[in-house]
């Protein structure tokens, strides 16, 4: 089976029993909607300060979204060992990973698409011109993300302590990601807007060496 | 009780552990451990707790490599690819390995289609029906109770007509009817030519057909049946040991 059909397979498994629970998509937008009101409430920003440090609060947002959502990605394979099930099967072990972070990416995807409507209205930021530069950084950003946190999340699963592990594996490693994405959405939201081509090549590197790292060690990730 | 599944398609897979060892840590789990399994055999893997049984099961799925040693497959004469031993192997483990979340036949048709096999709702409807499941095939696994859980594995294990079947405590969790299930079920995938490798624990239904009988202690082999030996001195003399040892704690 090409890795394409078997991470196919196994990506339309994860939608299914997502959107069937609703539980991990529920619970992030929940929790990343409480964080984005009350940074809201806490700096109560000005116009010109909404634009510049409201993309910031933003992507800080989504990160502790990430890491909320990232969690239970390899956790809940452990509940009757399907990860197992998942290795006996002729499958490249990379479609696993890539499953897992092709879900990954659109969970958190969708739940920044829910979100963005609501952070333009409490800062006062009119997106719909720029929607198109915001969607390409975000996408960029949530591949960055949904990437680095599916690997973690596989190496924090085998480990003790594993609900600590993830955040303080994750954070430190994201903080370029955060950074890029930060500083591309100052640029797309400015005054004339600027799509920032540094920061975008920055964010598709760093996809490039996380997802062929990925690629490399994903046999070995999933070992016991 | 419904029949057993229709005999395996594929030929038994004969097996050879050469100098195998397992490290976790400062602790080894197998040691030195020298096998040869003939295709067709159905072998009873027996010790007590800790012994080395599931991590030899799980070595002979490919799940965990020896840290030390080499374990080769064959199909005929001839050495067969890893690719080629996952497709040909069927597993039941100490957990499920199904999915919670999904219809008992979510999990076959997706687990068939991970093994790329023709037709696979007709093929995962088809597997619910010997394991007694056709009735609950659109109810959520994790309605069922712990002896229908065990009998999707079982289903999921027999899906693509395995070569080599990997049985962990196989009876663990089936009624008296399911563990008699079991045992013919066995019988009818050893008299088709799979080979068959299974950890047990005391004397049930399922060791009807056992051919052979490995005792592991502390992750040495310290009694085999050999091929053409006689298991029932081994299982014997090691449910005795284990009662003698469960009576003296």
């Amino acid at each position: 089976m090409s890795l394409a059909q078997s991470t196919g397979v196994i990506l339309a498994k994860e939608l299914k029993t997502e959107f069937r629970s609703r539980e991990l998509l529920g619970t992030t937008l929940v929790f990343v909607l409480i964080i984005i009101v009350l940074f809201s409430f806490t700096f109560n920003p000005t116009a010109s300060e909404s634009r510049r440090f409201g993309p910031g609060l933003l992507w800080l947002a989504f990160l502790f979204a990430g890491s909320l959502m990232l969690q239970p990605s390899f956790l809940r394979e452990q509940a009757n060992d399907t990860l197992s099930a998942l290795r006996l099967a002729p499958i490249d072990p990379f479609s696993i990973l890539a499953a897992k972070m092709a879900a990954n990416f659109l969970f958190l995807l969708l739940v920044e698409v829910i979100l963005l409507p609501v952070f333009a209205v409490l800062y006062n930021i009119a997106i719909l011109p720029v929607l198109p530069q915001l969607v390409l950084v975000l996408a960029l950003g949530t591949v960055g993300l949904a990437t680095t946190g599916t690997v973690f999340s596989a190496v924090a699963a085998q480990a003790r302590l594993r609900e600590l592990l993830l955040p303080l594996l994750l954070l430190p490693v994201l903080a370029p990601v955060l950074i890029a994405s930060t500083e591309a959405t100052i640029g797309i939201l400015r005054d004339p807007s600027e799509l920032s081509l540094v920061w975008l090549t920055f964010l598709v590197a760093f996809d490039v060496m996380f997802l062929t790292t990925a690629w490399l060690v994903g046999e070995y990730l999933l070992e016991e | 009780m419904p029949t057993p599944p229709a005999s395996s398609l594929n030929s038994g897979l004969r097996i050879n552990f050469s100098g195998v060892e397992k490290r976790y840590g400062m602790r080894m789990a197998l040691r030195e451990i020298s096998l040869e399994v003939a295709a067709g055999e159905c072998v009873a893997l027996v010790g007590h707790n800790g012994s080395g049984k599931t991590t030899l099961l799980k070595m002979a799925a490919q799940l965990s490599r020896p840290s030390r040693g080499k374990i080769t497959f064959y199909s005929g004469d001839g050495v067969i690819s890893s690719d080629d031993v996952k497709r040909r192997i069927g597993m039941v483990a100490h957990h499920t390995l199904v999915y919670d979340e999904l219809t008992a036949e979510e999990n076959l048709v997706f687990f068939a289609k991970l093994f790329r096999l023709p037709e696979p709702v007709t093929r995962a409807r088809q597997a619910l029906v010997p394991v007694g499941l056709s009735r609950r095939a659109d109810d959520l696994v994790r309605t069922f109770s712990r002896g229908m859980r065990q009998r999707l594995a079982i289903a999921r294990a027999l899906l693509a007509s395995p070569g080599l079947l990997l049985l962990d405590e196989p009876a663990a969790g089936l009624d008296p009817e399911g563990q008699q299930w079991l045992g013919a079920t066995l019988s009818a995938l050893h008299d088709s030519g799979c080979t068959i490798l299974m950890s047990t624990h005391g004397r049930n239904e399922t060791q009807g057909s056992v051919t052979r009988a490995i005792r592991l202690e502390s992750g040495k082999i310290t009694h085999d049946s050999g091929a053409g030996g006689d298991p029932n001195a081994v299982l014997v003399m090691s449910t005795a040991q284990d009662s003698e040892e469960g009576n003296a704690s």
